[in-house]
């Protein structure tokens, strides 16, 4: 970590097939402009995200997590994203305890027109972590998917 | 190891109850097994032994040793890594080695914090705040403590371990069970499981030994357990009282949501499980009924301490271990 | 870690590597990913191009590869493309990853530097995640020869009719007694001015007559179990207490039937019809239904004037509602829309004021079939209007009620000018926001009732009232309007007023589609698989919308919907079997502690328990693959094939690089 430069946070934003995923190709596509700081992984559905995996993006380096889905109602798979945005709410508690700012999780919602509005979105969360600072959470010896078990991961 | 000399065992205990002694002497007459099968070499609670005497023997020698107590200190460190090396088998055994179980918690708080409320709170006499130090010149020459550590770590974390065996403390029955199979092994009738392995314990949850009546889960409140009478037939969790069973390794025979209180999760995670916490909040959260955010914030309002409570039993062994304040970083 | 990766970084022209360094990307992966397991690490101009695929396809062939990661455009676009390369050479298609590193790289990034140090850590995420990919097949179910429509209007005709054509056997259900749906309610329809009714009833005959079709009127859905190829549905049929085996359609009870009541069905509340009744003289099938809630018998027990008067014995007053249950492949739903209630605009009168009437009513009007005998006439019955103003976008265009535009008011209102100019030669006007006349001669048609001399007024209306402010506004309705084009508020008074009040959703649209398993959308009309694309599908497999359900839209267009949802039946009927796309969830029932957290998390109520045994199960062909379940399980007994946990955890680690030798930077120049 070179302190010399400003910090750039880097953070995992978890999308919906359906929705949101296609929102940012529609920023894509019609070439609106946003941060790099975000990292998008793709998921079916927003009822998808599992906590653990917010815990283990925080775990492991990013410094905040993005949640998005489907608005209310227009869940592709009808209401898959209520059991995001209750799960979202009991993570946040919880991450509030062990001393993460609840600025780091937030949940945002978008349809797959959206693109425009996703990308401010991307942009304003960036803003609002960079403003918070590194999360930097120190890495332990934790079995890791890509590696056997009990091997030990850099630190 | 000539035809006479019986295989050895020990137990230490780092930070820890004494519960998971207590648990292996719970066994009974099965005791005089252990007896008759082995000879026990280390274990403080029930004899007395020097750290000079294990660290004579030759390496690996130990064929079986039970490590209850998570590690908080650099003594524990210490010990684990000796026992490591003196033993064939290392079983990380109970809820504190395995996950962190209570000494955990203190990974909530900062080092200065919990070392505050020990030496300084109302219910400790000490006027002078007298607090420990880890080394002290005394005319006979220097006294050392060891060093607490401000974050509570599993032994897997510290030393590589061959088995798990999970509970507060773990049921005496499943001891027995292991003591047996460990005996068969040595008799060449049965083999060991693969390294990694949790013994003692079931493949499944909690919910699948609790006798209680299941239907669909819709959560509208969440309840204390001393608030409610709740009806002993039905699921606990159905009548608004958080029970962690869902999530929870079964292997206990649900003594807990059988007894009328919710199973509060110290047999650890299922098999698998990355992190038992999440497990339990995504599955309880998913079942709250409600799709308006000020409504599902108001039902949360319900479990006052969701870390606390989430983690209870583990704490250090979950993705993120200790809170931010616990970490202490340069 | 065994596994042979090849990695392809896309130029896509200049289109990714005018920001992103590809060349540094591919080697970065070719040297730094190597433990990883990459082999082989390519760039090239165009992935997509048969040549880029080759390469693909070449290096599985020849250096047995076990895993493809492309960087290149959004898997929307292609990741059927490279699967389809992967398979042709051999490899299980889904054993390649395509991640994006264009619409979500160097689309939307300027910083060059920063743009390539993301195009490496996304393509490290694609190749953790493929590491734990694994080789699915596609799941094959069998497909039921037999279909079900479910709604009777022209949209559900047409697709009836096309199934039965083409020789598959329909079941065509409909709630009211008769099909024909709105359409029949009309008297002419836009732009040609055909009668409705005389292109309708060689429709509704074709079908009440064709062998293929089983029609079930005066009947409802009331369950639906199994998936696509193999569902099984319950269709109650409501007691008509008319013997469908010996009535002759004579309609003799009908003329006998001693009461009458308000039919605010058909007739949009503007006549009354009798208690046995058909409701219009077109209606296919020809047999009575007795509407027993205000039938004299059922009420006090006496009266009984259609049974003693039926020729044939056909009445049955013990007639019971009857539940059948058939097995089809495939589902229509074509249950059509509802009218905006105009009352809920309480400044434009409707209700209150008197000649103030909707569309539909305004139909019934001018249907020679209908209450006045096709006369356009005041609430007397007698007297014609002499000025008539009609309102376009009432309900519709309208943030306090319903934001989207409903297709067919505007051609709708030209129309009913046309008609009054017609019939009265009253002088007209027509309020609109904008005029909206997309389709075939709908412009013509707009500039010929211009040429007629309805006056078009451009503006929203903002109040119909009665309180008149002079004098020749005595005795008239006076429409308040801020005319736009000339920059000033008008009071026009007229003597009837005509609301082209919106299309909505059925008023039960929301249950019915959680009855077939189809979600509705914000504005409550059911969601298409793709608006563009694929307006026809649901994502529902098995299940498909045709007409209004889908959205406001006019006849053609909900002809073509009915057509084209036949069609893609008829062409899973032909294949004999479905392939579903394999990203299922799965329970292991050895960890199922059977502890129901799941059960009610299924909108698609592909999630069972078995009682017995004590665990959950999915079905794979109702399951659609959200990974809700997976998410939610405590026990981590459930498995999601295609997203599965070690895949998105790895991913998360790759993304991160922290499976790297040594930790990147994380860190983004400023």
């Amino acid at each position: 970590m070179n302190n010399n430069e400003t910090f750039e946070p880097v953070i995992i934003g978890f999308t919906c097939n359906w929705c949101s995923y296609r929102a940012a190709d529609t920023a894509g596509t019609a070439r609106v402009k946003y941060a790099p700081n975000i990292r998008l992984i793709r998921l079916m559905c927003s009822g998808r995200l599992d906590p653990t995996f917010v815990l283990k993006a925080l775990a492991n380096g990013a410094d905040a997590v993005l949640i998005t889905g489907c608005h209310p109602g227009d869940c592709h798979y009808v209401e898959q994203n209520y059991k995001a945005l209750r799960r979202f709410h009991l993570l946040k508690r919880v991450l509030t305890q062990m001393g993460i700012e609840p600025g780091r999780l937030k949940l945002v919602w978008a349809s797959a027109a959206e693109g425009a509005i996703l990308a401010a979105e991307f942009d304003k969360f960036i803003n609002e972590v960079r403003a918070l600072g590194p999360l930097n959470w120190p890495l332990q010896k934790q079995k890791t998917f890509s590696t056997p078990a009990l091997e030990e991961v850099a630190a | 190891m000539s035809k006479n000399e019986k295989p050895k065992f020990a137990m230490y205990w780092a930070d820890s109850c004494g519960g998971c002694d207590i648990a292996v002497l719970n066994i009974h007459e099965k005791i005089l097994d252990v007896d008759a099968n082995f000879e026990v070499v280390f274990w403080p609670v029930a004899m007395d032994a020097k750290y000079k005497d294990v660290e004579a023997m030759p390496d690996e020698s130990i064929l079986l040793t039970l490590f209850n107590g998570a590690i908080h200190s650099t003594e524990h460190e210490h010990i684990a890594h000796l026992m490591r090396k003196k033993s064939k088998i290392l079983v990380a055994f109970g809820s504190c080695a395995c996950e962190g179980c209570m000494p955990a918690l203190i990974n909530l708080s900062s080092k200065k914090d919990f070392f505050d409320t020990v030496f300084t709170t109302i219910s400790t006499d000490n006027p002078e705040n007298i607090r420990p130090q880890t080394s002290v010149k005394v005319p006979e020459g220097v006294i050392t403590l060891p060093e607490m550590y401000s974050v509570v770590r599993t032994l897997d974390q510290v030393v590589p371990v061959d088995y798990y065996m999970p509970g507060c403390p773990p049921e005496s029955h499943q001891i027995a069970a292991v003591i047996d199979l460990v005996i068969q092994v040595l008799q060449g009738k049965a083999e060991l499981p693969p390294p990694g392995a949790v013994i003692g314990a079931g493949n499944s949850t909690v919910c699948d030994e609790c006798p209680r009546k299941r239907d669909i889960k819709k959560i509208k409140k969440f309840d204390r357990i001393q608030f409610i009478e709740p009806d002993p037939e039905i699921c606990l969790l159905e009548q608004g009282i958080l029970c962690s069973g869902l999530a929870t390794r079964n292997g206990c025979e649900a003594k807990c949501p059988s007894a009328g209180s919710p199973c509060i999760g110290c047999y650890g995670p299922a098999e698998g499980v990355l992190d038992y916490g999440a497990r339990l909040m995504s599955a309880v959260a998913s079942v709250i009924d409600s799709t308006d955010p000020a409504e599902i914030n108001q039902i949360l309002d319900g479990i006052p301490d969701p870390a606390g409570q989430i983690y209870r039993f583990n704490m250090a062994g979950s993705l993120l271990q200790a809170g931010k304040t616990a970490w202490n970083r340069k | 870690m065994s596994e042979k990766i090849g990695v392809y970084v896309c130029h896509c022209g200049t289109n990714i590597a005018g920001i992103v360094n590809v060349e540094e990307v591919t080697q970065w992966a070719g040297s730094r990913l190597k433990e990883r397991g990459v082999v082989i690490a390519r760039d090239y101009k165009f992935m997509c191009s048969s040549l880029g695929q080759e390469l693909i396809e070449k290096d599985i062939k020849e250096l047995g590869l076990t895993r493809v990661v492309v960087a290149a455009c959004s898997p929307h676009l292609h990741e059927r493309t490279f699967r389809t390369a992967c398979e042709r050479a051999g490899l299980n298609p889904y054993l390649s990853e395509l991640v994006s590193i264009r619409e979500q790289v160097s689309w939307v990034h300027t910083d060059k530097i920063a743009a390539t140090a993301k195009a490496k850590a996304v393509l490290s995420g694609g190749v953790e995640r493929v590491i734990h990919n694994e080789p699915l097949e596609p799941l094959k179910v069998p497909i039921h020869p037999d279909s079900l429509v479910v709604g009777g209007g022209i949209a559900g005709i047409q697709a009836a009719l096309e199934l039965a054509d083409g020789g598959n056997h329909v079941y065509l259900v409909e709630r009211e007694p008769s099909i024909g749906g709105h359409m029949a309610q009309f008297d002419k329809t836009f732009p040609t001015l055909d009668c409705s009714a005389c292109i309708l009833t060689p429709r509704m005959v074709q079908a009440g007559n064709h062998p293929n079709i089983t029609l079930l009127t005066w009947s409802e859905v009331t369950k639906v179990d199994g998936y696509v190829g193999n569902f099984e549905v319950v269709i109650k049929k409501k007691a008509r207490y008319v013997n469908t085996e010996l009535c002759t359609g004579c309609g003799i009870c009908v003329e006998k039937c001693p009461m009458k009541v308000v039919d605010d069905v058909f007739e949009a509340g503007m006549a009354k019809r009798k208690v046995i009744y058909t409701p219009f003289p077109q209606a296919v099938p020809n047999f009575p239904v007795l509407d027993a809630p205000n039938c004299t018998f059922f009420q006090k027990g006496t009266c009984k004037a259609c049974e003693k008067f039926c020729p044939t014995n056909a009445i049955d007053f013990n007639q019971k509602d009857e539940d059948i249950t058939v097995k089809v492949g495939n589902i229509v739903l074509a249950t059509g829309y509802d009218l905006f209630n105009p009352r809920r605009i309480p400044q434009y009168g409707y209700g209150r004021l008197e000649n103030i009437i909707t569309s539909l009513e305004f139909e019934r009007l001018c249907n020679a079939s209908g209450p006045t005998g096709g006369n356009i006439v005041l609430k007397d019955g007698v007297t014609p209007p002499k000025t008539v103003g009609i309102v376009h976008c009432v309900g519709s265009r309208d943030q306090n009620y319903n934001g989207y535009c409903s297709a067919i008011c505007c051609m709708q209102s030209i129309k009913f000018a046309h008609l009054v100019h017609e019939r009265t030669g009253a002088e007209i006007y027509n309020f609109y926001i904008d005029i909206r006349t997309p389709g075939k001669s709908y412009e013509e048609f707009y500039q010929r009732v211009l040429d007629e001399g309805t006056h078009f007024v451009r503006g929203k209306v903002a109040e119909v009232t009665d309180v008149a402010r002079s004098p020749e506004e005595e005795g008239k309705l006076i429409i308040q309007v801020e005319d736009t084009l000339i920059g000033k508020q008008r009071r026009i008074p007229v003597d009837m007023v005509i609301l082209s009040a919106g299309l909505e959703p059925r008023y039960d649209a929301k249950e019915t589609g959680k009855l077939f398993g189809i979600a509705c959308s914000a504005d409550g009309w059911y969601i298409e698989r793709h608006p563009k694309l694929d307006p026809i599908a649901t994502m529902t497999e098995g299940v498909y919308i045709a007409g209004c359900v889908q959205g406001p839209k006019d006849i053609p267009a909900t002809v073509a919907q009915g057509a084209a949802a036949a069609a893609r039946i008829q062409g899973k009927i032909q294949q004999g079997e479905i392939t579903l796309e394999p990203i299922r969830a799965s329970i292991n029932e050895d960890q199922c502690s059977g502890c129901r957290i799941c059960n009610d998390l299924c909108p698609f109520s592909a999630i069972l328990f078995h009682e017995d045994r004590a665990v959950s199960e999915v079905n794979a062909a109702l399951c659609q693959g959200c990974g809700t379940c997976v998410a939610a399980c405590p026990a981590g007994a459930i498995s999601g094939t295609g997203f599965s946990n070690e895949q998105v955890l790895a991913q998360i680690e790759g993304l991160l690089l922290l499976n790297i030798e040594k930790i990147e930077s994380n860190k983004v120049p400023a």
